[in-house]
């Protein structure tokens, strides 16, 4: 593929609003994790929660589509100048030609959650639950699109944990077929008791403290809530050197809904697709963003793939999540943006928490900050459905 | 972008399969409305196919009978699924069991609530690796299903199976979301001068999006017509009724308050 510029970008989580929160966090290695507070939730966990998002208003005009999802993704459009630098891309581009591509994997369900409390003695929700511009994953495009007055195509990309990667690669591909010319990329979730209540039904939730990935002890996964947005466009003269997305690449395992293949086949086909659509070879990656959530099976599995990848300790690589807690459906957005940030700060951020890694691990995974010139990073999410996704973000022509 | 239609799939009220359904379709027979069959997805693994429900009975089962008509290997079809509620009924019960003092969910449950559900359980009967994605749209599922899915074909030179589908929603979410009867369309779209000797229905699409609201659409004045107001993924049914009827054509499907696309469709 063609790379594409990233010519803004922002993220709100549990490390912070915007990106000098979120890299001042990493550089510090202050995570945003704490004890669960939110009522009717399973005892004992740890969650990023961000917060002042049920503070956060919308535009008067919009404001049907208020719900705790819609509400967390206006806090990031409001931070970094990312409304301003799409506005821009709008007077360069066109309305028109400026597509909006966003992953959520719950919507604003948080919202339902409410409604179904507040039914009547027949059963029936409130007339004021909205359910079109809050619960339908639709919602979060429609509402972007309309906040940033864009005029283009927008879809909703629902492949749980993969969407806000796969929102990176579903964008690229209507650029490259000449759909639009820019595009708002991206993914928010909000905490919500179904999640919640999800993962510990699974029995794959962290107790009694944060997650933490990659150690030998893990136990699971935190849940966090995040909305990472970018600006996508095709690189204009004189970007080289500046940061794009330079592959993605997506596969499938065929194997179970809820387990990872075990020695982890789709997901190394979704690096090695995103490697050969970036023209790169392994040696070319210079750190690995791990999807890591802090599961046994999930990092057991990541570790062989990753090793598959790139050969044993081929290529150091860490999970973010201790920092942010896993944002299921923003979590490849959130951590695309990372990917970013470690690259222009030159940082290896180490797995939070962890004293070492997992022995039995043959992928030279890093538990403390390092520095190093970082020209690319690859970033992993894998989902539910078996669904596998990795982008290459870098520095082009570098 | 151009994208050749090389397989096509109708699982709905009175239209069981596309070999069933074309003339029906074409207007040269009529519709008779009758209660869909969902069949057991022949390809999963038993324990799966005894619990796959009626969504992801019905996207699988329109998802096979695209991909068979096709000619091409279902393992090596990337797919793109659309729908507006998912499997709607599973996220219902989830919502109902949260709601209760507990608030205890099934496991099972919670992984099958996934939009991406269908897909996943397609990629395990094709025992594909190739990518897949999941879309919503609420009522516009099909048209960005349709744009997506071409973009892909573009952007990669790889067939892609889309299957649009959507399946009736248990109270309350029925309340909030009109679908009453259960509709799948599948088509199997690969790059031109592709087009497999197998293909069931051939017709080259030429697709692009414009910033500007569709034509109202007239009432309903049939049955058939009714359809599309009765489930999102039954907004297919201006195409595949230009693929029954195999010839020339052009129509517009609403995609957003303010857009649209616009299909050019020839028989090959």
């Amino acid at each position: 593929m063609r790379p594409l510029s990233i010519v803004a970008h922002t993220a709100v989580s549990a490390m912070g609003v915007g990106l000098a929160a979120t890299r001042a966090a990493l550089r510090e290695r202050r995570g945003g994790l704490a004890p669960c507070d939110l009522p009717g939730t399973p005892e004992g966990i740890w969650v990023g929660r961000v917060p002042g998002v049920e503070a956060v208003a919308l535009p008067e005009a919009l404001a049907r589509f208020a719900c705790r999802n819609n509400r967390l993704a206006e806090l990031a459009l409001g931070a970094d100048g990312f409304a301003e630098a799409v506005a821009e891309a709008r007077a360069r581009h066109g309305a028109e030609r400026i597509a909006v591509v966003l992953g959520t994997s719950t919507a604003g369900i948080e919202q339902t959650e409410r409604a179904y409390r507040r039914r009547d003695a027949a059963g029936r929700l409130p007339p004021d639950f909205d359910f079109e511009h809050t619960h339908d994953l639709y919602a979060l495009p429609r509402y972007v699109r309309a906040r940033l007055g864009l005029r283009g195509p927008a879809l909703v990309v629902s492949t749980a944990c993969t969407s806000g990667a796969r929102a990176w690669l579903d964008a690229a591909a209507l650029i490259e077929a000449g759909v639009a010319d820019a595009a708002v990329v991206g993914g928010v979730d909000t905490l919500c008791r179904m999640t919640l209540h999800g993962f510990a039904a699974l029995e794959l939730l962290a107790r009694g403290g944060p997650t933490r990935p990659c150690a030998p002890d893990r136990d699971g996964i935190s849940i966090g809530e995040a909305a990472a947005f970018a600006l996508l466009e095709r690189p204009r003269p004189g970007a080289r050197g500046g940061l794009a997305l330079l592959g993605a690449g997506a596969s499938t395992d065929g194997h179970h809904m809820s387990a990872p293949h075990p020695e982890g086949l789709g997901a190394a086909a979704a690096m090695r697709a995103a490697l050969e659509a970036a023209g790169l070879a392994p040696r070319d990656i210079g750190y690995v963003n791990l999807h890591g959530t802090g599961t046994r099976a999930n990092d057991a599995m990541e570790d062989r793939a990753v090793t598959a990848v790139f050969g044993p300790r081929g290529v150091p690589c860490s999970s973010t999540k201790g920092w942010s807690g896993h944002a299921l459906g923003a979590s490849g957005a959130l951590e695309a943006t990372i990917a970013a940030l470690c690259i222009e700060d030159g940082l290896i951020p180490g797995c939070l928490g962890v004293a070492e890694p997992d022995p039995g691990f043959a992928s030279a995974v890093v538990t403390e900050n390092r520095e190093a010139r970082l020209d690319r990073v690859l970033s992993n999410s894998f989902g539910f459905g078996g669904n596998n996704c990795a982008l290459v973000i870098g520095r082009l022509g570098a | 972008m151009r994208a050749e239609v090389v397989g096509v799939a109708v699982l709905g009220p009175g239209l069981p399969g596309w070999a069933a359904s074309a003339p029906v379709l074409a207007g040269a027979a009529p519709y008779t409305p009758a209660p869909v069959a969902l069949p057991p997805p022949a390809a999963l693994p038993p324990t799966e196919r005894r619990r796959a429900s009626p969504a992801v009975r019905l996207a699988l089962a329109a998802a096979a009978e695209a991909a068979a008509a096709s000619g091409l290997p279902p393992a090596g079809l990337e797919t793109v699924f659309a729908s507006s509620n998912g499997d709607g009924r599973v996220v219902g019960a989830i919502l109902e069991a949260l709601a209760a003092p507990d608030g205890v969910i099934s496991p099972t449950q919670f992984h099958n609530s996934v939009h991406n559900a269908a897909a996943g359980y397609w990629s395990i009967a094709a025992a594909s690796q190739r990518p897949s994605v999941a879309l919503g749209g609420h009522d516009h599922a099909f048209a960005a299903g349709l744009l997506h899915a071409a973009a892909r074909v573009a952007a990669t030179g790889a067939p892609v199976l889309l299957c649009a589908y959507d399946a009736p929603l248990d109270e309350p979410l029925a309340q909030c979301r009109r679908t009453e009867v259960p509709f799948a369309a599948a088509l199997v779209l690969a790059p031109p001068g592709r087009a497999t000797p197998a293909a069931a229905a051939c017709a080259r699409l030429a697709i692009a999006y414009r910033a500007e609201p569709a034509p109202p659409s007239p009432p309903a004045a049939t049955a058939l017509d009714a359809l599309a107001a009765a489930n999102p993924a039954a907004r297919a049914l201006p195409l595949l009724r230009a693929l029954a009827r195999r010839e020339a054509g052009r129509i517009v499907l609403p995609l957003l308050e303010d857009g649209r696309l616009e299909v050019a469709v020839a028989p090959c």
